[in-house]
Parts: structure tokens; C-alpha cells; sequence
């Protein structure tokens, strides 16, 4: 015998309304989810189309392993000021909201700086000024500003996820690519961030005589970049040749990264 | 009866693309012949493999390209092959394998010519939007990325102790080894066990050693007049480059206002400082200066285009190959020069703009101002 059959018939519809309303409540932070994570790893992804935090993508991206480092620490930083800057949206001036971003990102920044200077010191002496300058990182102020700060935590920290996987994933094919033009290998010095074990992950791609300098300095970073978005804007381009209807619809819905 | 009234200018030089460009190689081959009497088979090599990968390149370029036009204007697009054999790929390839040092490992002209075709030129929209001299920031980008492959530079034949005919400078190029097992160093070396080094790479160290000039030009490489081997290649590009203006495929403005610049510049210092500075003619007749001159700089679509412009890009091409060459950390500045004056080219345009027949020039600067 369950609990409706005992209620009446009008608190048994209200039951039903209700369920029918957490069900679809729940559809929605679905749908909401999902499309936090389309915006972060693909549409709205802060290294290829916000164009944001260059300065670490393009400088520190000579190997994946570098790459990699970065850009785990930037997740790190992500999520964690998302969070907090979430959590704490209410009692914030909007007047005075930018320094106090900046401050939470910059206590997280020391947290993960300190955290690498212990447990991986090889990576953190070759990330160099590179790491305390994940503060300045526009693609970090710029979620904390857009988007944790007008929604709740869960979300907020799903978003700081998402934003940091795109980040992190740019980064490394960026690095993956800069590696093998410039030094013919990949994964060169994972042990520096990894631990010892990995130092068995270093591909020898191809043997090279000379390093191709051009791939490792900064210039050959712009270049690789400006391939990468060329084929990402390309990509766009024939998907939205093969289905039209169905990015006209995608482009009516409202985008979360704005205030709606 | 209504007359058809065509619109100024109304004198035509029929030429085409590919004509002009045909001009502009003939007037190579008595320079390309220099270097081959002097420096043997290694340029001619890298030019053919230049040419050959420049072709590839743009053939897969334009492919692209084609591809993407069918979709919106299916009529009235050029044909590839017309645009593939208009000369410019092929005249960029051929000026780049000049300029690369003639024992260079083969990848070195195949990724330079991809560069400059690919990067440099087609990236920004092909024949006539290249803001860069394609050819010169190939060179550049394999002076940066290969230092040590781009600086091995032979000695002229008649100063090497070895001999290298076409299959060894072949088999040099492709495996860094002659037939006989000699590297590109040992080839490099003078019976004494010295490295040989260019001229102007000679001056470089000996100056920074605290030698005089006098002293330096004793030094086998300069020969018994300004630079043994360089001298008669640059005269030979000289003689080209006055072809070229006889035919009008080039402005004089330019070449004229660089080399008078690079004469002031040289005269000067030697003027001043006579045991740190080579002498004028030292400079014009060594490194890429005449090549530069006459064939690099005047390029038409990446240099200054009114007649003032022209002689500003110049005087300012040849003070920056001076003070590169002078005080710079490269012993040759004729491919950074011109990239730099590549960048000021649309400034220089700005400010030099021509009086148009009817209007005053002060009109237009005004409107300029605001």
C-alpha cells in the first residue's frame, strides 16, 4: 500500500503536478548542464573563440608537458574561484566586485602554486613567471564575472569545469603541435609533472637534426594558433552546411555566458 | 553617335603577370651563372627543389581555393594552371634558393618555399596581398629556426681544398656527406684548419676580436679586391637589375635611392672611423646588396608606390642594411631590412600620396590631418 492510494484524489494531482515539475526542473538543469559543456569545450571555448588568457597559451606551450601543467592548473583555478565567487554572490558590492575576484582568484592561484612547488617542482620551475600569472588570466575573471556570479554553485562550478577542460585541451594540442614541429617528440620531460613512471610516456616522433626553432619560440605559437582556429572555423562551416536548421535553432536559444 | 570616352591612364603596357615575371628571371640567370662559376652546383640544386615545392604548394593552395568559389560564383573563376604558372611562385623559389648558403641540407629550401608560399604569401590572399616579400621572410624564418644550418656557408671553389663537382654537392645536400664521407664542416675548412666564413661574417668576428679592417681584408676570403666570388655575383645581379630598368619592369627610384643611402651611410662612418668601418664599395659588392637592390626591394606588391615612396623606402632600406650590418648581431641585414621596410610601406604610402591633376595638395593633407 503506497501513500497515494491514501490521499485524496485532489492532494494525489497536486503530488503529480509537483513530480511533474521536479521532472521537468530536472530537465532543464540537464539541458543547462549540457549546454554548459557545448559552450565550454567547443562554442564558446575560451582559448579558441573568446580568444582569452593568450599570454600563458601562446608562452608556455612549447611541450604538452608544459601545456598540460598549465593548463590543469588553470582548471584548478577555475573551479575553485567559480565556486567560491558562486557561493558568495550575494554579499558582494557590485561596485567593488573586480577586486574582490581578483582576490579570491589570486588566494586560489597561491594555493595551486604553492601545491606545484611541493609536489612538482620540475614542472613549476620550467611554468616560471607563467604560473602566478594564471590571476591575470582574463578567461578566469571573465567566468567569475559573466557567469558565477549571477548563478548558482553547482552550475557555476560545472561551467569553471567545462571552461578549464576547453582551456586545457587547446593547450595541449597547441603544445602536442609545437612539440613535434619544433623537437620531433612528444610528451618529452612528462615526468616533471607526472612522477618518475612517466618518464616511459616521451615519444621520439621522428629524429631531428636541429630543433625547429621557429615552432618552439613564441611566433611559431601565433601561427599554430591561427591554424587551429582556421580549422575550428572550418569544422563550424561545413556542420552548419550539412544541418542548417538545427543551428538556427541553437543561435535562438539564450546563451548562458551573457546575463539573460 | 556617342564616342566611348576611356578613363585615364591612357597609355597601356599590355604585359601580364606572367611576362613581367619571365623578365625578372631572365634578368637572374647572369647572377644565378656568377654563383654557380663561383660557389658551384648547391645554389642550382636549391632552386630546383625550391621550385618544385613552391609549385606544390601553391598548386595546393589554389586548389583550395577553387574549391571553396565553386560554391558561390561557379562561372568566370580563373583557371588554376594559369594562375600556378604565372611565374610568381616560381620567381619567389628561385630568389630564396639564391639567397639560402649553397651546402644547406635539402629540408631547408623545401620548408623555406612552403613558408613563404603557404604562410606568406597565400594566407594573406595570393599574388598582389602579400604584405611581406615572400621570398625574404621565408629566408628570415630559416635564419631564425635553422641558425647553425643557415650560417654554414661555403667557401668560393677556388679556396676549398676539396673538390666538389654536381654529384658531391648533390650528395651533400641530401645527406650532409660528399661521396667521400667529407662533412659540410671539413668542406668548410682551409687547408690551414681554418673555417672559412663569408666576408662579411669575417669583418663581423674580426672587428668584435679588435682587428682593423686593413687587417682583416688580408684574410684569403676577400680576394685580392672587396670579396673574393661576392664581388663579381653582385656585379652580375647589378647588370641584371639595369636590364630590368632599361625594360622598365622595375622603378629606378627605388635601387638608385637604396644604394645612395647605403653609400652615404658607409661613407660616413668610413670617413669617420676608417678602421672599423669596410669600405662603400665593400658594401655594395658583397652579401645580398644588389640582389636586394634590384630585385627584392622593388617588388610591387610589398614596397612604397609613388616615385616619393619609393626613394623613402629606399634611403630607409639601406640605413637599416647598414646599421644591421654595422652594429646588428647578424653580419648580413638585407632580408631583415627589407622586411622592416615591408612594414613601413603602408605608412610611407599614406604620407607620400601624389597630387591627383585638380585637386591641391594641401586639401588633401588637411583632410588627412583630421
Amino acid at each position: 500500500m503506497t501513500n497515494n492510494e491514501a490521499l485524496s484524489p485532489e492532494q494525489a494531482g497536486d503530488e503529480i503536478a509537483k513530480q511533474e515539475e521536479k521532472a521537468q526542473v530536472k530537465a532543464e538543469l540537464h539541458k543547462e548542464f549540457k549546454e554548459l559543456a557545448v559552450q565550454g569545450l567547443w562554442k564558446n571555448n575560451p582559448g579558441l573563440v573568446q580568444l582569452l588568457g593568450l599570454c600563458p597559451l601562446l608562452a608556455v606551450t612549447a611541450t604538452v608537458t608544459n601545456a598540460l601543467g598549465l593548463g590543469l592548473a588553470t582548471l584548478l583555478v577555475l573551479i575553485c574561484s567559480n565556486a567560491t565567487v558562486s557561493a558568495i554572490r550575494q554579499w558582494i558590492p557590485k561596485e567593488i566586485r573586480i577586486p574582490i575576484f581578483v582576490l579570491i582568484i589570486a588566494a586560489f592561484v597561491t594555493c595551486v602554486q604553492l601545491i606545484m612547488n611541493a609536489y612538482t617542482f620540475g614542472i613549476y620551475q620550467s611554468l616560471g613567471i607563467f604560473l602566478p600569472l594564471i590571476v591575470t588570466n582574463c578567461a578566469i575573471i571573465g567566468r567569475a564575472e559573466a557567469y558565477a556570479s549571477k548563478n548558482p554553485i553547482k552550475q557555476a562550478s560545472f561551467d569553471g569545469l567545462m571552461m578549464g577542460l576547453g582551456f586545457t585541451l587547446v593547450l595541449v594540442v597547441l603544445g602536442a603541435i609545437r612539440e613535434i614541429l619544433g623537437q620531433g617528440t612528444l610528451f618529452d620531460g612528462a615526468n616533471l609533472l607526472l612522477g618518475e613512471w612517466a618518464s616511459v610516456l616521451r615519444i621520439e616522433v621522428y629524429p631531428l637534426e636541429s630543433q625547429f626553432l621557429l615552432a618552439i619560440l613564441p611566433p611559431g605559437a601565433f601561427i599554430a594558433m591561427g591554424f587551429i582556429i582556421a580549422l575550428k572555423n572550418t569544422i563550424d562551416a561545413n556542420l552548419k552546411a550539412r544541418h542548417p536548421k538545427a543551428t538556427e535553432q541553437i543561435i535562438e536559444r539564450v546563451r548562458v555566458n551573457f546575463d539573460s | 553617335m556617342a564616342f566611348w570616352i576611356a578613363s585615364s591612364p591612357h597609355a597601356h603596357n599590355q604585359a601580364q603577370t606572367s611576362a613581367l615575371m619571365r623578365t625578372v628571371i631572365y634578368a637572374l640567370v647572369p647572377g644565378v651563372f656568377a654563383q654557380w662559376y663561383f660557389f658551384g652546383w648547391g645554389n642550382l640544386i636549391h632552386i630546383m627543389f625550391a621550385v618544385v615545392t613552391a609549385l606544390l604548394a601553391e598548386f595546393f593552395v589554389l586548389s583550395l581555393r577553387n574549391k571553396s568559389k565553386n560554391k558561390t560564383s561557379g562561372a568566370n573563376k580563373p583557371k588554376i594552371s594559369s594562375q600556378l604558372f604565372d611565374g610568381s611562385a616560381i620567381l619567389t623559389a628561385i630568389l630564396l634558393g639564391l639567397c639560402l648558403p649553397s651546402l644547406a641540407p635539402w629540408w631547408v629550401s623545401v620548408i623555406g618555399a612552403i613558408f613563404a608560399i603557404i604562410v606568406v604569401k597565400q594566407l594573406y590572399g595570393g599574388l598582389g596581398h602579400n604584405p611581406f616579400n615572400p621570398a625574404m621572410a621565408g629566408y628570415v624564418m630559416l635564419l631564425i629556426s635553422f641558425p647553425v644550418q643557415m650560417t654554414s656557408w661555403q667557401p668560393p671553389l677556388s679556396l676549398m681544398a676539396i673538390d666538389l663537382n654536381l654529384p658531391n654537392t648533390l650528395s651533400t645536400i641530401l645527406t650532409g656527406f660528399t661521396s667521400e664521407g667529407y662533412s659540410v664542416e671539413q668542406l668548410r675548412t682551409n687547408i690551414d684548419g681554418f673555417t672559412m666564413a663569408t666576408p662579411l661574417d669575417t669583418l663581423k668576428t674580426n672587428i668584435g676580436l679588435g682587428l682593423t679592417v686593413y687587417e682583416t681584408v688580408k684574410n684569403q676570403v676577400f680576394g685580392s679586391h672587396f670579396s673574393l666570388g661576392w664581388e663579381w655575383i653582385n656585379t652580375a645581379f647589378l647588370v641584371g637589375g639595369l636590364l630590368l630598368i632599361y625594360k622598365k619592369t622595375i622603378p629606378w627610384q627605388t635601387p638608385i635611392s637604396f644604394l645612395a643611402s647605403l653609400l652615404i651611410c658607409t661613407f660616413v662612418a668610413y670617413s669617420i672611423n676608417p678602421d672599423n668601418s669596410a669600405s662603400t664599395m665593400f658594401h655594395w659588392l658583397s652579401g645580398g646588396c644588389m640582389l636586394g637592390a634590384f630585385f627584392i626591394l622593388t617588388d610591387p606588391v610589398s614596397g612604397a608606390t609613388s616615385v616619393k615612396g619609393r626613394v623613402i623606402f629606399g634611403l630607409l632600406a639601406g640605413l637599416l642594411v647598414y646599421v644591421i650590418r654595422d652594429f646588428g648581431g647578424y653580419p648580413d641585414g638585407v632580408a631583415f631590412a627589407v622586411l622592416l621596410c615591408n612594414m613601413a610601406a603602408p605608412l610611407i604610402d599614406q604620407y607620400t600620396r601624389p597630387r591627383t591633376y585638380g585637386h591641391q595638395l594641401n586639401i588633401a593633407n588637411s583632410r588627412e590631418v583630421k
